[in-house]
């Protein structure tokens, strides 16, 4: 494990999974070799995919992979899926979808659970970005678990953020209006071959022309059948400009700001929560506090200043 | 640290009967686990490399076809190869009685023929992963 880091950088498969692994666990090991490897990340461009359950998320980051890798570029996958708020297990089934990459080495594919986080993404994410870029892929793609309307937080990791949308949600559309439907950089109509699908264009493009007027970049809309390979290569065609449109502009890096903020403050949520819920003298005061709430001899404000003082002094 | 247990659960071979896989994978997910369903036709080196990826402490065969001395015995050798032999390889299908101790012999730690209450399952899991 001494030179888990370093095997990691060479892009060593069994080290980089076992690192996510500790990562996840939040085991100290992990901690320290991202030290190591922090100085050694931002070099890959991170893609982010939402959208509903059953949009085809997984066939489009199937497809697109392999355009990618006819570039020769490597990449690394991270597919999200929801854990049971009751067992704390998951099922992670994105790799179905994922078959045709299944033996290329110079694809890396992990499946995650939310393990408790509900914007859409999982706690761990931000060290799983910084161990494949650091391992040397060129592109990491973030897959979220399927969305309803307002986990967002993709777009605070993601220099790139497609949202999938598929005909024949109707209504669902307007609603999704606020929300995960302000956060695309490049809309995807996927399953394009359903009935209603000049409808759905049509409504999102309207969306993007009432939204976008005060913006130099139009958001693009564009309609794809993931499961034919149709529209695939015009997909990565816009991905590339908005990258090289991320670079024109001051966006790039105040994208990366964000990204290390939101990373910043899940770190230290992460820390405190660990110390007021698993520390021994917080625990039974935490307790205690909860069945006074309880009882009503203290309400959960006060109760929550009471804790923090603790902590703060 | 907040550890949770890995299984991939994968169907070697060419038999489309994916119901038991099913059935498992989801009582796993109830029992706490994290369970990475790969689906059907998977070859030996697609099962080992997801298993690589994934660090899964266990590795769950399902088979109805009758191939199982074969394919079931190549993902054990497979993963030995690569250097996993820290995972717990378990199998379930249509397997006849006195295959069961050559299969252990070539490294499948537990199999569980049809019938098998998905608590055994769980309980075999539990009390044997490797680290």
């Amino acid at each position: 494990m001494k030179d888990l880091a370093e095997n990691v950088l060479k892009g060593d498969p069994r080290s980089i999974a076992r690192l996510i692994t500790l990562s996840e666990n939040n085991d100290n090991i992990s901690i320290k070799a991202m030290k190591k490897i922090h100085p050694h990340t931002g070099k890959a461009h991170v893609i982010g995919i939402t959208g509903v359950m059953g949009s085809g998320k997984s066939t489009l980051i199937c497809e697109l992979t392999q355009l990618f890798r006819k570039q020769g570029k490597s990449v690394g996958i991270i597919a999200i899926d929801p854990t049971s708020p009751f067992s704390g297990g998951a099922l992670l089934g994105d790799r179905i979808r994922m078959q045709r990459l299944a033996m290329d080495d110079e694809v890396f594919i992990r499946s995650m659970g939310t393990r408790g986080m509900l914007g859409g993404l999982t706690s761990a994410v931000y060290d799983v970005v910084e161990i494949l870029d650091a391992s040397g892929k060129d592109v990491v793609i973030v897959e979220t678990v399927g969305v309803g309307q307002a986990e967002v937080d993709i777009i605070k990791i993601a220099d790139t953020t497609l949202v999938v949308v598929v005909p024949g949600l109707g209504d669902s559309i307007q609603t999704l209006k606020a929300g995960v439907m302000e956060i695309a950089d490049i809309y995807v109509v996927n399953k394009a071959d359903r009935k209603g699908v000049n409808q759905t264009v049509a409504e999102v493009e309207s969306l993007v022309d009432i939204s976008c007027s005060e913006k130099d970049r139009k958001t693009p809309v564009i309609s794809t059948i993931a499961k034919d390979s149709k529209g695939i290569d015009n997909l990565l065609d816009l991905i590339e400009d908005h990258q090289k449109y991320l670079h024109k502009t001051d966006l790039f890096e105040k994208q990366r700001l964000l990204r290390y903020e939101a990373e910043l403050v899940e770190i230290i949520r992460k820390k405190l929560m660990n110390f007021i819920f698993d520390e021994k003298q917080f625990k039974d005061k935490v307790e205690d506090l909860i069945n006074k709430i309880s009882k009503k001899q203290i309400d959960p404000h006060s109760a929550a200043d009471e804790i923090l003082k603790k902590i703060i002094k | 640290m907040d550890r949770k247990i890995r299984v991939l659960v994968a169907k070697p071979g060419l038999d489309g009967h994916d119901r038991g896989a099913k059935v498992v994978a989801r009582a796993l997910r109830d029992a706490g686990m994290e369970v990475i369903y790969t689906g059907l036709h998977q070859t030996a080196e697609m099962i080992v490399e997801a298993s690589i990826q994934e660090d899964v402490d266990v590795v769950g065969l399902s088979l109805l076809s009758g191939a199982h001395m074969t394919l079931f015995i190549d993902v054990a050798k497979l993963l030995k190869k690569k250097g996993m032999s820290d995972v717990l390889i378990v199998g379930g299908g249509i397997i006849p009685e006195e295959d069961i101790p050559k299969l252990k012999k070539a490294g499948i730690d537990g199999v569980f023929g049809p019938g098998t209450p998905c608590d055994e399952i769980i309980d075999f899991i539990k009390n044997n992963v490797k680290r």
